[in-house]
Order: structure tokens, then C-alpha cells, then sequence
């Protein structure tokens, strides 16, 4: 008897087919055609009407589901590692080399109870001292707002008092530490408001140039596919598309784009002599740029090269860049002709380029080539493609959004992730150096959405002690991370500061799970009961829904029982909680669906839709109002209005989330820099590190740490980038779905090994005589990594391309710094941040040689 | 009745494989009998090819999907008439009880379109999903799937289905594949990849891109002439040419002398930077 489910992902909801307890099938949520509301309609400039397809338009990696979750890497019992003796020996240094034996959910759980009391103390009033534990999650282990990390882990955590590991914005890094000096937007972690810029662009665009972004393929990162057809509209209406990426990069291909391929890291200079090319050519908004910003003439004395002596002409670019001179006049001249939305990243501020040394000045770089044109005027923005269609905007509970958090819930009573008083902080990306070196010092919140002076924030470790206890969640870092042979070498350390017990939670053994000593089984959302919105996270990226076509609300539904005895994490943390005798804190007697609908009631949508409803029918699509009005992102900046758009983070305009009230101040109209205005010379920068000479006030081209322009260039002449992947998720999908082995050529399989691809120019191929198919070994002084050759002309002569989040670590030795033939690029890559005060990762300046692999 | 068939529109066709691994979902591991037979990990009824050509920095690459026909005059039924049979809707139909150990059945089909299941000694191809039109759906897994509807499915025979209007609207650009076959293919296929000839012109005297400029490719076979203009940055592109031919290039812009160059079309010509010298 088939019975059929719904759940919702990564990239999009999903139906599932159930038969005999089995799943059988996956497809994209079926809706009837009836029971779709009115779509919303955009019209072009010669007036054609578009509305989207009655359809959900899901990731590809969704369809694999079923094949991943029956994976045979799926980890089905809790287990402990055989020579890790709490009692005695704990062997550190044998993590990663030795085996596990299955050990009881009750023993898994009194021995973890057990570690959490030896390391941690508890005064007379109840409270816990718990600096001595920390943990961290990977990005999106599941969806849902009950179950996604922010939840369970959050509320487990807070509960204890543990020593939080700050993520750093690994996606969008240049745009964090940089965009927000320059205009604002700390609130959305640097990245620019994309209300209505769909309709914008289709009546008031002329060209779009795409730099560094490749949206087909990175999907808005979590609205599946939805805008694909809004892009191939574009193409239909004839309109101009550049793409400036060193990858000739599937959004290109399709939309056949034409291709300007700088030399990694080179994307700033790129910028810079197109502007030089504007102030020569006086074809710039000079209206704009005295209304609405501040600091051109220091700007201008940049580029003109009066500060330095150094005129930023295209022919200077060329040089950087490898792009001709007159290409780039070129692009100048047609770009200041026209109106131009710059697609800066997926959700306008992203990409491989802003993860580069010196990140921040290619995302301001890019934010003074929009602001030179008049940001703001119709048809002139910062636009990734992915957002901004029509929505309703009634507030849901996203999992970032404190509101939908178990931990800090109105529908908590306790609001437990709230609870820690520890003042120390770990930061992922130094994470294996504290540990190691026992010390460390940082600056910056990670995600430092609440000020820009957060970014100055200075952490030391250890302030209350060092932490001994490491509980990890969550996908693989070998394959995301930088310079990433550090996390072995942390886990194997014996020295004084020795981690004592490593705890590993996960669905599947990804590269990271066998680094532990003690390993936990978590099921998958589709064995759990939870509910949640499609793409939308809530916090920093408000109304994300406007990636989508449709708002989609889903029940997901447990569809079948956890496999083995996977158990979800909610349960898990739940068990651990008991053996600690916090049961009834941590749950608070609710069960998943408990908290699902209290939450689900927190929101005005359930007025319109009940529980009970939602409940059964299993999904809520919320419509398009009939008199919805566009106000594009921007447009009232560029106006001279208060800030009419949804962006309720906004702290000028003091709106509530439901927008409900919005009250306005007289800074309204203000951007969210220091002066209010857009600042080619950042008055924040100025005032906080006004001698940062890696992160000037005024943007800069500064040559890479590792590239073209340094001595290793000698020894190490190929440059690599590892971008995020087409055909897998962060480290998901991969590895675990054997079925995308057979997708070309997301991995290739050679003599039953499915490889990691990493592409190569044929010049460069053949002056290493690798064939099409060979296997070869990337290498430099940090490691080295067997990928299988695709030699093709869509990277240029010295630049290599192999996608960064392999999810499979597979040394040929159980040692750091072994050969991995499990394709961690990232293995390669510095651990050297993008500059001195700005703490991000950099894995898009890497250096590296390659040769046939003889194995 | 009805005459189900896709059209690809490879032009719109981003390679996502959303149709491939939804093809993999509805048949890896399960029996859609008496149409279907489970398929197991590696045997894929829908192949999707990627093609990249060009050179430089003038790249293309497309997609290219391989399935079977749904031949009015199937060579496999032909051969093996007995173990193969067309419904009355078009779908041919492997019998998985009577082709069961037949491996012939793989080489009957000159499309390649059947494969070889070794663990269930079935020779296997595409249904059309056709267990699922059966059961009342109007879609089949690939075309439901295909986020930049480049697969469009339908019935040729209703006038009014979307695949019939698409047919009559882009008649003159869409083709099938290997009609010599004669074996009456029932797919259609938009813009399929061809041979491209493309350049940057660039002003000799000023090193400039030169925009405007008329490029005039004359087929010296056939006569065939197609015209184009430089774009912004000099560059042009004629696409759609025919294979192996011999094609004269004329490039001319006001002020300059007019450049003439011969080239043959093999997948793909980059004639790289064309320099006009001033008139």
C-alpha cells in the first residue's frame, strides 16, 4: 500500500512515496493545479506578462534523497571508538586510525553524561560551569525549524554553559568584512537587500554582468531552482549577460554569456579599470555620487593614481587581470551606456572572488562600480538573479529567527540558549590552532550582524579555561574549511591541551566522523516530525522567500521509521539531557510536535491556516496579494525616501517583523554606515583601524598573499579555486548519493573509485602530458590531493577549478598531511585570513603544482 | 489515440540532471510491471550528454539527451517482434517476462537507446513512464522535473497539447535525430549543437574593439550566406553551421579594410583577434 508524505530540504519540499515502511520515491511536492493561488505576473519593457510555472522547482541533489538516506554510509548505531578508555587511556593520537565497537544508546549516553560531569562543575544553585565543553555545528545537517541546528543543539548547549565555536561567514566573506563599511547592511552580514528586483530588472535592465556568481548552480542557495526560469526569460528577451568568473561557469553556458576570465584574485584590479576608464570618459552619475555618497575625490586619487603614482588604466587592469586592455575599455564604455545590474553573488553578495586574500576590497570594489552608476535608479542594481520576486510578507518563523528557536522561543518557557554566562569564544576557522597551541586570539563575532563595530570585537582564549570536551555535529570540514590537514592534526594531538573526548553526530560517515571516540547516530527529516518554510532561514536574510516562486509552508512528516537506531537529534540531546537529570528543562515535556506547533502559532499565517489544517493537508501555500505593489531595494535610497522596503532588521527604520508598525526616524533614509551615506571612503574604517593598510578606507587593488604577484608563484604557477559545488550541498550529497557519481562530472568513476574532478586548460595539461581521464595529484607545501583530470578550455592557461566541499576524506594513511584521494581540495588551500583585521577564509588564493598520479 | 513524444530544447537545457536522477528515483529498485522493470545502480534509461566545444575563451557547452525514440518503425520491435510491442499511444514497450536474456535486444537499436540490466539479464529503455500515464498522470519523472522547461512532453496528436504547439510554432528549428534510420523517431530536438565560427575584431591603428563591424559568412559550397554584427567588444558568433564545410569570412567596418578569411567548419572555429588595418 503506498502511502505518500510530505517534507521539506536544502532545495525545496518534497513528496515522498512510502510502501511497506519503505521509501520508494521523491518528487517535488505535488499540488494540484486547482489548489495553486494566482500567481504573480511581471511584465517587461514591451509589455509581455510572465508568471511562474505551477510548479516546485527543486534542487537535483532533492531527487537523490532516497538513494542518500539508504546509504551505505549511513551510521546506524552509536558506537565507541576500541582503545578510547575514559577510564584510562584515550589514545588522541590514534584517532582517525582505529576502530569502533557498537556500543547501547544507554551506554552512548551515560559515557558522554559521565564526560559532561568530569569536565564541568555545578555550584549550589544549580548553575554549570561548562567552558570546558564546546561543540559546532556544519551547516544544514537537516531543514526544519524544530529540528535544524539552531534547535536542539542550541538549546542542549545554552543549557550546559559550554564555550560556543563562532562560524565565520564562509560563503560571502569579502561582503562581511568589507560591503558593510561601505554601505551598510551589517544586519544582513554585508549583503544587499533584493526586494522586487526581478520585476525591476526585466522593465528597466539593459545588461546584467554576473561577477563571480553562478546561480544555476548555486541555487539562491536554498530556493532549489525556482529562478532558473527567470534567467532563460531574460535570455529569451535578448538580454546581455557578462560574466566575469575565471570558471566558464554553468550559468554562463546556458545563458551563453560572453566570458571575461580574470586570474584569480584579480577581480578588484578588473573593477578598478573599468572605473578608471569612467572617470576618464566623465561617464558616471555625477548627481548620484554627490546626493547619496561620500569620499569620491579620495576615491578618484586612487584610481587616477594620484595617492600612489599608480593610474589604474586598463592597460594597468590588463596586466593584473590577463584581460585585454581594450576588452575592458570595452565593458567601460558599454557599462556606463546602459542601465547594468551587477550580479555580485548568488544573493547579490557572494562568490568565489569574495573568498580571496583581500576579499573586502573586491566586495567594495564591486559596490563602487554600482554606486558610480547611480545604485538605485531603475534598472541599475545589485541583483544576484535569485531573488526578488512578489511575495506576501507576512512573517513565519524561519530556523535562524530567535522567535522560532527552541532555545529562545516565546514557546519556551526556559529560554535556554540563552543561558550561558562564559565569556570565552573558539572560531572555526582557528579552532585546531587553540586547541593545539592551547591559545588564541581573534577578532570579530564571526557573523557580526548586529553593529559594524562588532567586527573589532577582540576574543582571547582561554578566559574561564580550556576546553577538553568536543561534541562536533554535522557534515564534514575537510572538505569546506581551509587548510583543512589542521583538523586531523588537532584530533590526533596528544600534547598538553589534548582533546580528552570528541564526540561525532551525524547521518552518515562523512570525512570527519571517524575522528571521534565517540560516535552518534542522527536520522534524517525525513524520519522526524517537524515543519518549516522552503528557503526560508529567517535572522539575517529576512524574506528569503522572495527567491521562490511560490511561498511554500511545510509539514514535514516522518516517513519512515530512523534507520538502525538513528534517532533524531532533538531525541538525542533529549537522552543525554535525562542522564544528566535536565530532562524536563530541556524538553520541557514537548515532544517535536509539541514545539512545532506552538511555533507554527506564534505566526499570524495561523489565522489563515490552523494546526489542524496545516496538519493534515501537509503544506500552506500562502498567495501573492492582489494589490501587492513593488518597492525595489534600493530604489528609495537612490530617491531620497525613507526605507520602504521589508527589510525589518533595518535599525533607521524601527520595524517589527510583521511590519506591522514602522516607525520612521529622521534617519530613515540613511544607509547603515557611519555617516548614512554610501562611503567610498569608509568612515567606520577610518575611525576603527584608520592604519589598516590590508583593509584601507578606500578600496584598493592589493596583490594577493598568495597569487600571481608572489615568489611561490615560482614553484607553485598553477592557481586553483574550489567554489561551491553544482551538484551537491556544503558537504551533503556527496559522497553519501552514489547516484551523483554517475552525473557528469560531479565525481568521476575510475576502476570502481569515484574521484573528485579537477579541471585543467589543455595547454597547461599537456605541457604535464595529463590526458582527459588521468588521475592526477594537486600539490603544494600543505598537502596533497588525487583528483581526476577534466582538461578543458573553460579555465584559462594557469588556473585550475575543482569544487571545494568534497565530503569524503580518504588519506592514503591514516597521518595528517597524507595524499587524500577522497578529493578535499580544501586540503590545499591557506588558512591565512583575507587580511590582517579581517578574519575570514580565503581558499580562492591557492597556489599549486600537479602531476600524473601513479598511486 | 495519441502520440506521446518529447521535444528538447537544448537551447534552454542547463544540465542540471534534475531529468536523469529523476529517471534514476522511479526506476532504480522498483518494478513498474507489465511496462517497467526495476533497474539497478549504473543502467540508466535516460543518458544526458554534455557536450563542450569551442576553444579559447570561446567556449559552448550544451546537452544532449539520449533515449529511446519512440520510433513508429522501432528496429528493436522489428527484430525482435515478439518481445517488443507499441501501444496504441506510441510507447514502445521492452516485455521484461519475454525479452528476459536477450541481449541481442542492446545492439537491435541503432539509437543506442538500450541497455543491458546484467543482474536481471534484461535488456531495458525508457517507457515514457508510461506506469504512471497508465495510473492517470499527465507527466512523466524527467519532464516534471526540468526547472527550465527544456523538457517538454505531450501527445502530437492533440492539436492543443503544449508539444503540438510547440512543434507548429518552431517547426523550422527543430530535428530529429538520424532520421536515415527510417525508423520514424517520435522526439524533436530545438538547436541542437553545430559547428560556430566566431572572432574579435580589433581597429589595428587604435587597439581598440571594433563594434559594428558587418561579418558576412558565405558557405563557398553552397552559397548559403549569413550576416552578423561585432558586438561592444568586437566579438561575433554565427551558429548553426553545417559540418565540414568551406566558408568564406568577409569582416567590414567604415574605415577600415575589409578583412577575408577561408575557414572549414569542424566543431568549432575561433578565428581569435581579427585585425583591421585603416583604410
Amino acid at each position: 500500500m503506498e502511502k505518500v508524505f510530505t517534507n521539506l530540504t536544502t532545495g525545496g519540499p518534497i513528496s515522498v512515496y512510502v510502501e511497506d515502511g519503505k521509501i520508494t520515491r521523491i518528487r517535488p511536492l505535488q499540488v494540484p493545479e486547482e489548489e495553486y493561488p494566482k500567481p504573480w505576473t511581471i511584465e517587461d519593457r514591451t509589455g509581455k506578462k510572465y508568471s511562474p510555472p505551477k510548479a516546485m522547482r527543486i534542487s537535483q541533489n532533492i531527487l537523490t534523497e532516497r538513494n542518500r538516506l539508504y546509504s551505505d554510509n549511513r551510521i546506524l548505531y552509536p558506537m565507541k571508538r576500541v582503545d578510547w578508555d575514559p577510564k584510562g587511556n584515550r589514545n588522541p593520537q590514534n584517532r582517525g586510525k582505529s576502530g569502533y565497537e557498537r556500543i547501547s544508546w544507554d551506554e552512548a549516553a551515560t559515557l558522554i553524561a559521565d564526560e559532561i560531569n568530569r569536565v564541568s562543575t555545578v555550584d549550589k544553585n544549580g548553575k554549570r560551569d561548562g567552558h570546558a565543553i564546546t561543540a559546532i555545528t556544519s551547516s544544514h545537517h537537516n531543514w526544519g525549524v524544530v529540528g535544524y541546528k539552531m534547535a536542539p543543539f542550541g538549546r542542549f548547549f545554552g543549557m550546559l554553559n559550554y564555550t560556543p565555536i563562532l562560524d565565520n561567514p564562509d560563503s560571502w566573506e569579502g561582503w562581511m568584512w568589507g560591503a558593510p563599511h561601505m554601505y551598510g547592511f551589517y544586519w544582513r552580514l554585508g549583503q544587499p537587500e533584493q526586494f522586487d528586483l526581478l520585476p525591476d530588472a526585466f522593465k528597466n535592465t539593459d545588461m546584467i554582468v554576473f561577477w563571480s556568481n553562478d546561480p544555476d548552480s548555486t541555487h539562491g542557495i536554498y530556493s532549489g531552482q525556482e529562478s532558473n526560469i527567470w534567467r532563460v526569460w531574460l535570455k529569451e528577451m535578448g538580454m546581455k549577460c557578462v560574466f566575469v568568473d575565471p570558471f566558464y561557469n554553468y550559468t554562463n553556458a546556458v545563458m551563453d554569456g560572453t566570458w571575461f576570465a580574470p586570474r584569480p584574485g584579480t577581480d578588484t584590479a578588473l573593477a578598478a579599470g573599468i572605473i578608471y576608464t569612467w572617470f576618464e570618459d566623465d561617464t558616471y552619475d555625477h548627481d548620484y555620487v554627490e546626493r547619496k555618497t561620500i569620499g569620491i575625490d579620495k576615491f578618484r586619487a586612487y584610481i587616477m593614481g594620484e595617492e600612489d603614482g599608480i593610474p589604474k588604466t586598463p592597460e594597468w587592469a590588463a596586466e593584473k587581470t590577463g584581460i585585454p586592455a581594450r576588452r575592458i575599455r570595452a565593458l567601460a564604455k558599454e557599462w556606463a551606456s546602459k542601465r547594468v545590474a551587477l550580479a555580485g553573488g548568488v544573493r547579490g553578495g557572494e562568490g568565489s572572488a569574495c573568498r580571496t586574500a583581500y576579499g573586502t576590497e573586491e566586495a567594495r570594489m564591486l559596490i563602487a562600480l554600482a554606486a558610480m552608476q547611480g545604485f538605485g535608479k531603475p534598472g541599475v542594481s545589485i541583483w544576484g538573479t535569485t531573488m526578488g520576486a512578489p511575495a506576501d510578507y507576512t512573517w513565519f518563523p524561519g530556523y535562524a529567527e530567535p522567535d522560532s528557536q527552541m532555545g529562545k522561543t516565546p514557546a519556551a518557557t526556559h529560554k535556554l540558549a540563552n543561558a550561558g554566562d562564559v565569556k570565552q569564544r573558539l572560531y572555526r576557522l582557528t579552532f585546531p590552532d587553540a586547541i593545539i597551541n592551547g591559545e588564541d586570539a581573534f577578532i570579530g563575532e564571526g557573523f557580526c550582524g548586529k553593529s559594524i563595530e562588532q567586527q573589532f570585537v577582540k576574543h582571547e582564549y582561554p578566559i574561564e579555561g580550556r576546553v577538553k570536551l568536543f561534541w562536533r555535529y554535522g557534515g564534514s570540514f575537510f572538505g569546506t574549511m581551509t587548510d583543512t590537514n589542521k583538523w586531523a592534526k588537532m584530533y590526533q594531538n596528544d600534547g598538553p591541551y589534548a582533546l580528552e573526548c570528541v564526540i561525532n553526530q551525524d547521518c552518515w560517515f562523512g570525512g570527519e566522523a571517524k575522528y571521534a571516540d565517540i560516535i552518534l547516530p542522527a536520522c534524517t527529516n525525513l524520519e522526524r516530525n517537524d515543519m518549516g518554510e522552503w528557503s526560508v532561514g529567517g535572522g539575517y536574510t529576512t524574506h528569503a522567500e522572495i527567491g521562490n516562486n511560490w511561498r511554500v509552508l511545510v509539514r514535514e512528516q516522518k516517513c519512515v521509521e530512523p534507520l538502525g537506531e538513528s534517532k533524531s537529534d532533538y531525541e538525542i540531546f533529549t537522552l543525554v539531557a535525562e542522564k544528566l537529570g535536565l530532562k524536563d528543562l530541556y524538553t520541557e515535556g514537548k515532544d517535536e510536535n509539541q514545539w512545532a506547533e506552538e511555533i507554527w502559532n506564534l505566526s499570524e499565517i495561523s489565522k489563515r491556516c490552523s494546526w489542524e489544517e496545516f496538519n493534515e493537508k501537509g503544506y500552506y501555500i500562502i498567495p501573492v496579494p492582489e494589490d501587492y505593489e513593488p518597492h525595489p531595494a534600493f530604489r528609495w535610497y537612490y530617491e531620497d525616501r525613507d526605507c520602504d522596503t521589508e527589510d525589518y532588521l533595518n535599525p533607521k527604520i524601527k520595524a517589527e517583523k510583521n511590519m506591522n508598525t514602522r516607525i520612521p526616524t529622521e534617519h530613515s533614509k540613511e544607509l547603515g554606515t557611519w555617516s548614512g551615506k554610501l562611503e567610498f571612503e569608509s568612515q567606520s574604517l577610518l575611525g576603527l583601524s584608520p592604519d589598516d593598510d590590508e583593509r584601507p578606507p578606500v578600496p584598493h587593488y592589493i596583490p594577493s598573499w598568495e597569487g600571481h604577484e608572489t615568489d611561490l608563484y615560482k614553484k607553485y604557477p598553477l592557481q586553483i579555486i574550489s567554489p561551491h559545488p553544482r551538484f551537491s550541498f556544503h558537504t551533503h550529497y556527496d559522497h553519501h548519493a552514489s547516484w551523483l557519481n554517475e552525473v557528469p562530472v560531479h565525481r568521476v568513476v575510475k576502476d570502481g573509485y569515484a574521484y573528485w574532478p579537477a579541471r585543467i586548460n589543455p595547454k597547461d595539461a599537456a605541457e604535464r602530458n595529463i590526458q582527459n581521464g588521468d588521475l592526477i595529484e594537486l600539490y603544494n607545501d600543505r598537502g596533497s590531493v588525487v583528483c581526476i583530470a577534466v582538461v578543458t578550455y573553460r579555465v584559462p592557461v594557469g588556473v585550475m577549478h575543482s569544487y571545494g566541499c568534497s565530503a569524503k576524506y580518504d588519506p592514503v594513511l591514516p597521518v595528517p598531511g597524507a595524499t587524500d584521494k577522497g578529493g578535499c581540495v580544501n586540503i590545499l588551500t591557506s588558512g591565512r585570513m583575507l587580511s590582517k583585521n579581517a578574519p575570514g577564509m580565503a581558499p580562492n588564493s591557492c597556489l599549486i603544482e600537479c602531476r600524473k598520479w601513479e598511486g | 489515440m495519441a502520440r506521446y513524444a518529447f521535444v528538447y530544447n537544448v537551447e534552454r537545457c542547463n544540465g542540471c540532471f534534475s531529468c536523469f536522477l529523476a529517471c534514476k528515483d522511479e526506476f532504480t529498485g522498483n518494478c513498474h510491471r507489465p511496462t517497467g522493470a526495476a533497474t539497478a545502480e549504473g543502467i540508466n534509461l535516460l543518458k544526458v550528454n554534455e557536450v563542450e566545444y569551442g576553444t579559447g575563451s570561446k567556449v559552448k557547452v550544451d546537452y544532449v539527451h539520449s533515449i529511446c525514440q519512440q520510433c513508429a518503425n522501432p528496429a528493436c520491435m522489428a527484430k525482435y517482434p515478439d518481445q517488443v510491442y507499441k501501444r496504441a499511444d506510441g510507447i514502445v514497450i521492452i516485455d521484461p517476462e519475454k525479452a528476459k536474456g536477450n541481449k541481442n535486444l542492446v545492439n537491435a537499436c541503432p539509437y543506442g537507446a538500450i541497455v543491458w540490466n546484467e543482474e536481471a539479464q534484461l535488456p531495458q529503455k525508457c517507457t515514457m513512464c508510461a506506469h504512471m500515464l497508465d495510473a492517470g498522470e499527465k507527466v512523466t519523472r524527467c519532464s516534471e522535473c526540468c526547472p527550465n522547461q527544456a523538457v517538454i512532453f505531450g501527445d502530437l496528436e492533440d492539436p492543443n497539447s503544449d508539444i503540438s504547439k510547440y512543434v507548429a510554432e518552431y517547426a523550422d528549428e527543430l530535428e530529429q535525430l538520424h532520421p536515415e534510420y527510417g525508423t520514424g523517431p517520435a522526439h524533436y530536438y530545438r538547436r541542437l549543437p553545430k559547428p560556430f565560427i566566431c572572432g574579435e575584431v580589433v581597429c589595428a591603428d587604435t587597439d581598440a574593439c571594433c563594434a559594428g563591424a558587418k561579418v558576412t559568412c558565405t558557405c563557398i559550397e553552397c552559397g548559403k550566406v549569413i550576416e552578423t554584427v561585432t558586438d561592444f567588444l568586437g566579438d561575433f558568433e554565427v551558429r548553426g553551421l553545417p559540418t565540414n564545410k568551406f566558408f568564406k569570412v568577409k569582416i567590414e567596418a567604415e574605415g577600415y579594410k575589409t578583412a577575408e578569411l577561408e575557414v572549414r567548419t569542424m566543431a568549432a572555429v575561433n578565428l581569435g583577434e581579427i585585425f583591421l588595418d585603416k583604410a
